[in-house]
């Protein structure tokens, strides 16, 4: 943890070396007990997050015998790597049919859900419309309260969701959260710009396509990473809403098979009769399936969190 | 936590409906200039319908996910039978408010469970955060505190699903922790399960899962503290220690009574995906909270006068309490939610 050390520019204005700027240049350097108990504690919880992750891969490629062996759980595999559970997975029973839900769900479902918020925090940033202000105040006020869990269900079923995989969908479709952050970026974008269209003869419709959005893009990118984390993770709504075990998301089959530790037949995986792998990897599989996808986009969208998740939620 | 307003929604929870603060006021002074006032209202609709139309598909949701549920409400005043439907089921005045003023023992351990967590929630998880964010803060190296910081928000878009078997494999019967202790000799500990330790469980759960992410409103806050203020310290002889608690603590206390506020609201919700996945293996007594109970008289038992009803009282209670927060904060000449 050298990287952690550097000496203030103010105390030793003559030394002209290159090095880190410090993050809050009035404090006093840290003296090295600090710094050794900061380092600790920081690599301490950073391995707490990363080190459950590496056994829970781990496993999940590591050999039958070398399960059985370690009694179900391997940290470091050190004899070879074995594919057979994510084989088994794919081969198109239970879990495959999961993926392929919580896939459509979390792509439509994202799409759906970026073109209501965009719209509608589009048309929230245009004041002085007609009934902007009441539009602005139904939003608003939704946040502050909880419609409660059985009358929302009762609506669902009003609509005829139940069982169906729009029931994971259309209820959330729309975030009230994420339009006020929508909203307050659009809101503050050079009116310039936007006048200089207006007098070209741009619709509003253009407006909102060919400046708005294209000028928006972190922002969406940020929001859109919310939704579809959302999807991907929808759980409980699937326990509310959905019976039927072939309409099933990846996080029911995951509650069922890895948290209640009900077993998996071949039946179930789609392969008959071979040696399965232990229960263990094939949980462990699962597990990591259903992290990959959140693991792939994470680094591409991380850089955009401050800004997405600050716009309109603390301002001074 | 129960919001139906759903998944996507949870993932912001922690930072909802503070725009408020920001944009209720905006709204006073960018009222319609009074010129605009005189184009009669047929005129405007004509010209402003493309905003409006805009503006259509996502009310319509919000109105038929947010608002319409809340005339469900009224079963909680019913006999209600899901195959007679609200109009035609039977009322029964306040009947289904008696289990909760007769103190049925089943709800009272709901209530217990859910005030012991909230307790523990706003003493030891709160506060965690504000740790992390303090210590990532006086890093020096940029690089270094990105890296931490990729790293701890990475829980926070694991689902509740997730985050459990990834415990439940941690610390199981055969997980990680006891392979390790048997394989030294020493004795197992069973966490997972055991109802003593299911709360200490929740807790840490929490911790692992949103500390890191929960940094990320402390960090914004910290970056904007005037640098000058800690040279004047410096310069006035204040130690580290010192300056963090004379310069950095009451710069973050705007946005913690805000958070605190906001917590209060939620106050009465209580980790319910998260427990509804591990009641099974703990049993109702220790698990039970008032979202469980709703949701486990309700749509499970069939008891759905009075899980709606207890769900009517919690989010009114909890409305109550963060209008209530919000006014005290206002008498503290603090800011607030929002400026009513």
């Amino acid at each position: 943890m050298t990287t952690l050390t550097t000496t203030d520019r103010k105390t030793l204005p003559s030394k002209g070396k290159r090095r880190p700027q410090a993050v809050v240049d009035g404090m006093p350097r840290p003296k090295l007990p600090e710094r050794v108990i900061k380092g600790i504690f920081l690599t301490v919880i950073c391995a707490l997050v990363v080190l459950p992750f590496i056994g829970v891969i781990s496993t999940s490629l590591a050999t039958p015998a070398e399960v059985n062996h370690a009694g179900g759980f391997v940290m470091f595999p050190t004899k070879g790597v074995d594919l057979t559970a994510y084989k088994s997975i794919f081969a198109g029973g239970t879990v495959t049919q999961a993926l392929l839900i919580s896939g459509f769900i979390t792509v439509v479902g994202t799409a759906i859900s970026l073109a209501l918020t965009c719209s509608l925090g589009w048309a929230l940033s245009r004041r002085g419309t007609v009934g902007n202000k009441t539009l602005l105040m139904l939003v608003l006020v939704s946040l502050l309260f909880n419609p409660g869990l059985i009358p929302t269900y009762l609506v669902v079923q009003q609509f005829g969701l139940l069982d169906s995989i729009w029931a994971l969908i259309v209820p959330t479709c729309v975030s009230a959260f994420n339009v006020i952050v929508v909203r307050s970026f659009f809101t503050g974008l050079p009116g310039e710009v936007l006048e200089s269209a207006r007098i070209d003869g741009a619709s509003e419709w253009k407006m909102f396509r060919y400046i708005g959005l294209p000028l928006s893009k972190a922002v969406i990118a940020v929001i859109g990473l919310f939704y579809g984390v959302g999807y991907w993770n929808s759980f409980f709504n699937a326990l509310l809403y959905i019976n039927d075990a072939s309409k099933w998301p990846l996080q029911l089959v995951l509650r069922t098979y890895v948290v209640n530790g009900v077993e998996l037949g071949g039946q179930d995986l789609g392969v008959g009769g071979e040696a399965l792998p232990p229960q263990t990897t094939i949980q462990m599989a699962i597990l990591v399936i259903s992290v990959v996808p959140i693991l792939c986009v994470y680094p591409f969208i991380q850089r955009h969190f401050a800004k997405g998740v600050l716009t309109g939620a603390v301002k001074g | 936590m129960p919001t139906p307003a759903g998944a996507a929604g949870m993932v912001t929870q922690e930072v909802s409906t503070q725009p408020p603060a920001v944009d209720v006021a905006e709204l006073d002074t960018s009222a319609g200039t009074p010129k605009r006032r005189r184009i009669p209202l047929r005129r405007r609709l004509l010209t402003d319908y493309p905003v409006l139309l805009l503006a259509v598909p996502g009310m319509l949701i919000i109105l038929a996910f947010q608002y319409y549920p809340l005339y469900g409400n009224i079963i909680a005043f019913q006999d209600f039978q899901p195959y007679l439907g609200i109009s035609k089921s039977l009322w029964n005045g306040v009947e289904n408010f008696a289990v909760i003023v007769n103190g049925d023992p089943e709800f009272l351990n709901a209530v217990k469970n859910t005030l012991i967590l909230t307790l523990i929630q706003t003493v030891i998880v709160f506060p965690a955060p504000i740790i992390v964010a303090i210590t990532l803060h006086t890093l020096m190296s940029n690089r270094m505190r990105q890296l931490v910081q990729s790293i701890l928000y990475l829980p926070h878009f694991m689902s509740w699903v997730i985050v459990v078997a990834v415990f439940q494999q941690v610390l199981g019967g055969t997980g990680m922790i006891n392979n390790w202790l048997r394989s030294h000799g020493l004795d197992p500990i069973h966490v997972i399960g055991n109802a003593h330790a299911f709360r200490g469980l929740l807790t840490s759960e929490v911790i692992w899962k949103d500390t890191g992410w929960a940094t990320i409103l402390f960090l914004a806050v910290l970056s904007q503290i005037d640098r000058s203020l800690y040279e004047a310290s410096a310069v006035d002889g204040a130690s580290r220690w010192k300056q963090i608690v004379h310069v950095t603590l009451p710069g973050l206390k705007q946005i913690i009574i805000l958070l605190l506020i906001l917590r209060l609201g939620d106050s009465l919700s209580v980790g319910f995906e998260q427990i509804i996945l591990q009641q099974p293996a703990v049993g109702r007594d220790a698990s039970e909270v008032l979202d469980t109970y709703v949701y486990n008289n309700g749509i499970l038992g069939g008891a759905w006068g009075v899980s709606a009803a207890v769900g009517l009282v919690k989010g009114v209670i909890g409305l109550g309490l963060v209008l209530g927060a919000n006014k005290l904060a206002h008498r503290l000449g603090e800011e607030g939610i929002y400026r009513g």
